[in-house]
């Protein structure tokens, strides 16, 4: 019983509210959303306290007036502010794998299902804010970039959602910890070492400049490829950049082997190795498979073995 | 997590406005110096704004700063007064206009344009001046707003802005009337707290009153309980002059306190009289005054002497006679200071005052004798009298006989003292017009008067007006109606124009209105408000517990009444979680991922009793929620059902 009563206390959830993330939609209590005034909010009271001394010093009626209207508004503010946050819902949205060191982003859609507009919403994570507002009825998608470190998964943590609309002078904020994880593939090393020879016996020789033999098919062109692998006449017709995907015994199997590397590197680097070969392959074209210790994706070719593989090597021996 | 973004164009010109709104109301009052540096530097951000130009250095504005202050100093000789302190906030405020970079500095302005608004106070607080603060109140807050939503509409920040104030006038109401009132100062104020109210002064010299008369400031407000005495009859006593050193009249020796003694017949006027403040300690009463308001006492020559200087709107009840007979003293030692005449002076006047005394074989005869001088001899009342040398009596007398109320009460005096008569000046303001909106009597600066008193044997002191003998019109009508028509008087006293003089009363009486309940509102007014709404003990600790409770229950009413739209609007969506509910208390909640039908099918199968009302509802919900067409009667069922489900 008295657990529970705790439990609807604004302190009691400031210390040990959830920290887990919490699934689905989040909503905005108001025991969630806390207030204080801002630097700006202080000054504001400590000004009004002055005025207030001179308006009795001097016995100045207007003066109480116009003091007195000014501390209802700081009040009054507390109401809007307030208001301006709470009861909103959060949804959390697409998180689109990114490699590691570069910036993952988190979609949430905030959602006001209440009469009135929501303004100048922040949402904080890692000392950057991604603004917002959101009309009534309404709902927006927000992207909150967090910084890919490490490879596997990332969760964005706890995000801190404020406004200091309308005045500036207080600052409501809530603690938001949506359900959402985000792929970190590992970083490509350098890449200054070639693509392994093709295993011998499974294929030929890999021909060089990458498989080319029979034509497999277009997909769309990727930053890497090859402009020798561009349809230029599709592009000419105004279709948009396309790569050539070969196919066929030139382009012979390809087996990206964890246990070809050299065995000095480290595990990371491993990985990191790999990585850029899955890319260079795919680039190339190439029908590449790969081995790991306690895995192995059979040779293929395309963007769902690409993704696959990445997967693989994101989630290795975690 | 503070960010400081710089600052948009059209959010620097509405801070500069209401900048600009606040500091203008005090350019007339300022240096001439301090305007124009206020001036350039408005100009000089506005340029620097409009190029996105760098802002000058710091080494610059802190020679500004320091020039300022001397400036300031060298101005007021102190930098720790009213007037100086404002002249300071002024430059600091212009200063920082240079200083403006981020949202941070333009917050400071904000603040201090709030506390210069309130500042503009100490010197008006007029209703034109409440309705330019509150403007400029609007216009600073729209100001706050700007920087707290950049990216927002200037037109939906005005309106945030006026709601928010708008929304603060209840909880405004309250403090102002609940909160305890002090009387001030809470410590002394400096010196020029209170310089540049106009009114009588403490002495008189050719051209005061004059130049008094060319003031339509109100003096003080009388609300008779009946009918007010005619225009000749109203003679508002104020201070009493008895020595003369040839040019001015001053009090003269102290004069002590006595009490009201005089023979009066007729009923008595009963009003309550609302005097402005005027810095002196004396109050007005129509003569005579048969009582002493609170804390006031009475001199010999019946002045009401007020123990603290009059320095806000004060109201008092009074009591006066028309018809009265000073019977005084007859000692010669007492009535001596009533002969003094400063040796050498008006040599003139002399004669003609002695020729007059060996003449006439009374002192009341040597009083008409004078009053007849200046009734037959040509004066002109006029507000323009040509200016006066040394013998100032004589050259009036007999050269220029141009002269307001103070030349002829001064001339008159000084005629009695020489031929033996005592006699004795007296200022204060003689007329009054009722306002036919409020039935207030109103009396101007413009009616200020001076007159003469004689000692009569036998009847004691006696009023003689030299004024009414040489322009009868100016009792009779006022000032505008007696002075040429050349003279300037102030605009509003002269004027014919019927709708002009119907919107002056108006505005008078709305003024006064004010004045009474807004202005006039203090610790004594504070106490009868709160005892008349049935407040035993208005205590301060009684009013804190008040208006905490007032203040709180007000604000949980607009936060009921702010919070009214915060619920889902749905009405479906609010009976579907309010059955969802239901079942949840009971041990079956719906998880996230289920949908209406499972959740629906699921719940039947757990409460087979109840399977037929579960799937009833469910039916309704989907088919309201993601029907093609809503049927309202639907939504009825829908809310019956759930009402009336339980397990």
């Amino acid at each position: 019983m008295f657990e529970k009563i705790l439990s609807r206390s604004q302190l009691y959830n400031a210390f040990f509210g959830p920290r887990q993330p919490e699934p689905g939609t989040i909503f905005l209590l108001q025991k969630r959303v806390y207030i204080l005034p801002t630097r700006p909010g202080l000054a504001y009271a400590l000004a009004l306290a002055v005025m207030l001394i001179g308006s009795i010093n001097y016995n100045l009626s207007l003066g109480y007036i116009l003091t007195f209207l000014l501390a209802s508004m700081g009040l009054v503010a507390i109401l809007h502010t307030f208001r301006n946050l709470v009861h909103l819902h959060i949804t959390p949205g697409r998180a689109e794998a990114v490699f590691a060191g570069e910036t993952a982003w988190f979609e949430l859609f905030v959602e006001n299902r209440s009469g009135y507009e929501r303004c100048c919403l922040s949402l904080w994570h890692q000392g950057k804010a991604a603004q917002c507002d959101v009309a009534a009825g309404r709902g927006t998608t927000v992207s909150i970039p967090a910084a890919a470190q490490k490879r596997g998964w990332l969760a964005p943590g706890r995000i801190t959602m404020d406004t200091r609309f309308p005045l500036g002078l207080l600052r409501a904020w809530s603690y938001i910890q949506p359900d959402m994880r985000c792929l970190v593939y590992p970083k490509p090393d350098d890449g200054l070492l070639p693509l392994p020879e093709p295993s011998g016996g499974r294929g030929e020789k890999r021909v060089s400049g990458g498989g080319s033999d029979d034509f497999a098919g277009l997909r769309p062109y990727q930053a890497s490829d090859s402009p020798r692998h561009i349809h230029w006449k599709a592009a000419a017709r105004g279709r948009g950049l396309q790569t050539k995907v070969f196919s066929g015994r030139a382009a012979a199997e390809l087996w990206l082997d964890w246990n070809e590397l050299p065995a000095n590197l480290d595990l990371e680097a491993k990985l990191a190795r790999l990585t850029r070969w899955v890319l260079s392959a795919d680039r190339d074209g190439l029908r590449y498979g790969l081995r790991l210790p306690a895995l192995e994706l059979a040779p293929d070719a395309g963007e769902p073995h690409r993704l696959n593989c990445l997967r693989a090597l994101a989630l290795y021996d975690l | 997590m503070i960010s400081n973004p710089s600052i948009q164009l059209r959010h620097l010109f509405w801070l500069l406005a209401g900048l600009a709104l606040v500091a203008a109301p005090h350019a007339p009052r300022l240096p001439w110096w301090l305007n124009l540096i206020a001036l350039i530097f408005l100009a000089w951000r506005v340029y620097l704004g409009l190029g996105e130009r760098v802002l000058p250095k710091k080494w610059l504005l802190t020679l500004f700063v320091a020039g300022g202050v001397f400036g300031v100093y060298f101005t007021y000789r102190t930098i720790f007064g009213r007037d100086s302190g404002v002249a300071l906030l002024v430059l600091f405020l212009s200063l920082k206009l240079l200083e403006l970079h981020h949202q941070r500095d333009a917050i400071v302005l904000i603040l201090l344009a709030y506390f210069l608004a309130l500042t503009n106070f100490f010197y008006s607080q007029t209703l034109p001046t409440a309705g330019l603060m509150l403007a400029a109140a609007l216009v600073n807050t729209a100001s706050l707003v700007h920087f707290a939503a950049p990216g927002r509409a200037l037109r939906a920040n005005f309106k945030t802005a006026g709601v928010l104030l708008a929304q603060a006038v209840p909880v405004m109401l309250i403090l102002f009337f609940l909160f305890p009132r002090v009387q001030g100062p809470l410590w002394g104020l400096p010196q020029d707290a209170y310089s540049g109210v106009t009114g009588l002064s403490d002495s008189m010299s050719p051209g005061l009153i004059s130049r008094l008369s060319q003031s339509d400031a109100i003096a003080f407000r009388v609300k008779f309980q009946k009918d007010a005495p005619g225009r000749p009859q109203l003679y508002w006593r104020g201070p009493v002059f008895w020595h003369f050193d040839g040019r001015t009249w001053r009090p003269g020796d102290f004069r002590p306190f006595g009490q009201l003694r005089f023979e009066a017949t007729g009923i008595p006027y009963d009003y309550e009289l609302t005097l402005e403040p005027h810095n002196h300690n004396w109050l007005f009463a129509l003569e005579l005054a048969a009582k002493i308001p609170p804390n006031a006492s009475v001199t010999a020559d019946y002045m009401l002497i007020s123990r603290t200087p009059v320095r806000n709107r004060v109201r008092y009840d009074m009591s006066s006679y028309t018809n009265f007979t000073t019977r005084g003293t007859d000692d010669a030692d007492e009535l001596r200071p009533g002969l003094q005449l400063p040796q050498g002076f008006n040599p003139r006047a002399r004669r003609l005052a002695l020729e007059w005394a060996q003449s006439a074989n009374t002192d009341a005869a040597i009083v008409q004798r004078a009053l007849r001088y200046f009734r037959e001899e040509g004066f002109v009342y006029t507000l323009e009298p040509p200016l006066l040398g040394r013998d100032s009596v004589d050259e009036f007398l007999f050269g220029s006989k141009l002269g307001f109320c103070e030349h002829y009460a001064s001339s008159f005096v000084f005629l009695m003292r020489a031929a033996g008569v005592p006699a004795r000046v007296v200022t204060g303001y003689q007329g009054g017009d009722i306002n036919p909106v409020d039935g207030y009597m109103i009396v101007r600066q413009s009616d200020a008067h001076a007159w003469a008193e004689v000692w009569l044997k036998g009847r004691g002191w006696v009023r003689f007006d030299p004024t009414a003998a040489a322009s009868p019109v100016r009792v009779e009508s006022g000032v505008a109606a007696a002075v040429p028509a050349t003279d300037p008087l102030p605009l509003m006293a002269r004027t014919t124009l019927v709708w002009l003089r119907e919107l002056r009363y108006n505005w008078d009486a709305l003024a006064n209105k004010w004045n009474q309940l807004v202005l006039g509102y203090n610790p004594e007014r504070q106490r009868e408000f709160l005892t008349s709404f049935g407040m035993n003990e208005p205590s301060w600790e009684n009013m804190a517990l008040t208006l905490f409770w007032a203040v709180g229950g007000l604000l949980a009413l607009l936060t009921a009444w702010l919070l009214r739209r915060m619920r889902t609007l749905d009405p479906v969506q609010r009976l579907w979680l309010r059955f969802c509910n239901k079942l949840g208390n009971k041990g079956s909640p719906r998880s996230a991922h289920e949908g209406p039908a499972d959740f629906v099918t699921r719940a039947a199968e757990r409460y087979p009793l109840k399977a037929n009302l579960i799937r009833a509802i469910g039916e309704r919900y989907i088919a309201l929620r993601y029907g093609e067409r809503a049927d309202p009667r639907m939504l009825a069922e829908l809310r019956v059902l759930v009402r009336e489900f339980s397990v």
